[in-house]
């Protein structure tokens, strides 16, 4: 009898999953509202505000609007035009559907449940569906380069030349900043000495320091990395409207698309996850939520409001900085990502293992209080030095003057000076 | 236009200061801006129930209205400047006798088909007796093409609306009459 009952953790794990999925989805359309209510704010309109309940005129501040949005897009032809590749076609959402709810299998989304008391189970019982993978790190990143070959898929499937060249920049841009992104990461790990997400967190909480302060660099460049890889503006090429009418999924309608836009949506989330994870503390807030692993019900819940705030307040960034700043041209986007954020990072790298290599002796020469300081100053000094050595030598962008020539057949005019 | 046309002012671009070469400084300052306008009062209206405010209801170019006179009679005399003037020939009007001593003609029929309008105003120049005017009603629509052919009682019955909210522009605009 007991064998055909699933184990209480398969149950607990199931919920977990459950919770996430029903939550993240809920989320992402709520996001889009979120989205288009800043866009408005921002360009000094109102913004959706009408749709409530339905088939009454309460309005609710136009709360009703991502169901709505959902049932239309939904209710809409489902066209494979004539000249894709059918199967392929199909599977691009699918997969990069797939790949970016499966990362949040090693995400952390809160602290730990009080112990339950319950025969079977671990106690306390973690915020993640799967605690017991020791490589939640690379597990994340091995998953969200599989995102992109979703976006590939689509745009070369599309068997379209807009699709082609979104799926084209993606590749480009991702291969890019993923260097940058993990080099961003490295410091992390090194600091907390754990590729597992939740004992990032326990670290940061423990010692009271969240990484954004203990290395400015490093977060930086992470920041910058993961709106690229979130490809939000300023790094939304693969999606240039104005130049490539959809990008990779121009060709696609209904469901797929829908599918494509709340992958974009949870790739902006994940990314507000890895953000406040490993650089803003987790669930961590001083004299707030405490720091150890033992918590009550009440703390247990705090720890996941704190985590929810920190999340959204990064996705509020994420929207502001999109009606900030205008798109780099992907020259400009590659520049930066080998020019600029490389070094960077690996100045961070280095910043960071060398004071977590020298940390005994540290505290031998200035006492274990000062010496935390020490280790926080010295990568705020390769910080500034590095960002300001950045602007200096860096070109400060491409030329863009004209070249003054009558053609090529024009032998007589030399090249004009501006 | 060619590149070594003596017309064109080529313009160096300014060299970048420390501040945009460092780029976090422009960076806060364009959120800073962003956030402005986040919080800033916003322009639109939510428009059946909340009307957008007209500038100036003296120039505005809404829908046209045909005016009376002290007597209640139409104040247009059927001299056809409006529908000379009118470039999109969207006026259309039939002279008859006038049955009244102070003018000759009077307008048995005046149509404007606000379909082919296009709001320029010449009209309203054109009228030597300041007949016909537009007015600010800035939402006209209709159900169908011939509702949105207005004669002449629809054009009277225009002024009778909109003559408390509008008075006749003239007197305001420097007019004689």
């Amino acid at each position: 009898m007991s064998e055909l009952l699933p184990s209480p953790t398969t149950i607990a794990a199931l919920a977990k999953i459950g919770l996430l999925v029903g939550g993240l989805m809920t989320a992402a359309a709520y996001l889009v509202l979120v989205e288009r209510w800043i866009a408005a704010w921002v360009q000094d309109r109102k913004g959706p505000n009408r749709v409530g309940i339905p088939l009454t005129k309460i309005r609710l501040f136009g709360l009703g609007q991502p169901l709505a949005d959902g049932l239309k897009i939904i209710l809409k032809e489902d066209f494979t035009p004539r000249h894709v590749d059918k199967v392929l076609y199909a599977a691009a959402p699918l997969v990069l559907l797939a790949a970016s709810l499966a990362i949040f299998a090693a995400i952390p989304f809160g602290s730990v449940l009080p112990p339950l008391g319950i025969e079977g189970l671990p106690d306390p019982i973690p915020f993640l569906v799967a605690p017991a993978l020791d490589v939640g790190v690379l597990w994340v990143f091995a998953l969200s380069s599989i995102a992109v070959y979703g976006v590939l898929l689509g745009g070369w499937a599309s068997n379209n030349k807009y699709g082609f060249l979104g799926g084209l920049r993606s590749s480009a841009q991702l291969v890019a900043y993923e260097i940058p992104l993990g080099l961003g990461l490295l410091g992390v790990v090194l600091a907390a000495g754990s590729l597992k997400l939740d004992v990032i967190i326990n670290a940061q909480a423990e010692s009271g320091t969240w990484y954004a302060f203990a290395q400015p660099l490093g977060f930086i460049v992470f920041l910058v990395a993961a709106f690229a890889e979130a490809a939000r503006l300023p790094f939304d090429l693969p999606e240039a409207e104005q130049e490539l009418v959809g990008g990779y999924h121009t060709e696609y309608s209904g469901i797929k698309l829908l599918l494509f836009l709340v992958s974009e949506f949870l790739h902006m989330v994940t990314a507000a996850f890895l953000i406040v994870i490993m650089f803003l503390g987790g669930w961590h807030l001083w004299g707030v939520t405490g720091s150890g692993q033992e918590v009550t019900w009440l703390g247990a819940f705090l720890r996941f409001g704190v985590l929810s705030a920190k999340i959204f307040a990064v996705i509020l960034f994420f929207m502001l900085v999109r009606w900030s700043w205008p798109r780099f041209r992907f020259d400009q986007l590659m520049s930066l990502a080998w020019k600029v954020m490389l070094p960077l990072g690996l100045a961070n790298l280095v910043t960071v293992a060398a004071v977590e290599e020298f940390r005994p002796q540290l505290v031998e020469a200035f006492g274990a209080g000062p010496a935390g300081w020490v280790a926080v100053l010295i990568p705020w000094g390769v910080f500034f030095a590095g960002w300001i050595a950045a602007g200096l030598l860096t070109p400060s962008g491409t030329d863009n003057t004209p070249i003054h020539t009558h053609g090529p057949l024009d032998v007589e005019h030399e090249l004009v000076e501006v | 236009m060619k590149p070594d046309d003596p017309s064109i002012t080529w313009l160096e671009e300014k060299p970048l200061g420390l501040a945009e070469r460092l780029y976090l400084p422009l960076f806060v300052q364009g959120l800073a801006t962003t956030a402005r306008h986040l919080v800033s009062p916003k322009v639109t209206v939510s428009f059946p129930e909340q009307r957008p405010a007209v500038g100036n209801p003296l120039i505005y170019r809404g829908v046209h209205r045909l005016n009376r006179d002290e007597e209640g009679r139409v104040k247009c005399v059927a001299c056809f400047l409006c529908a000379t003037a009118c470039p999109a020939h969207c006026i259309d009007i039939v002279a008859t006798e006038s049955p009244w001593p102070d003018r000759e003609k009077y307008p048995e029929a005046f149509q404007i088909d606000e379909l082919r309008c296009i709001f320029c105003g010449m009209c309203e120049e054109a009228c030597p007796v300041d007949a016909i005017e537009l007015t600010s009603l800035l939402d006209l629509t209709g159900k169908s093409r011939e509702e949105m052919i207005f004669d002449k009682e629809k054009l009277l019955s225009v002024y009778d609306m909109t003559k408390d909210a509008e008075p006749m522009k003239s007197a305001s605009l420097g007019g004689t009459l």
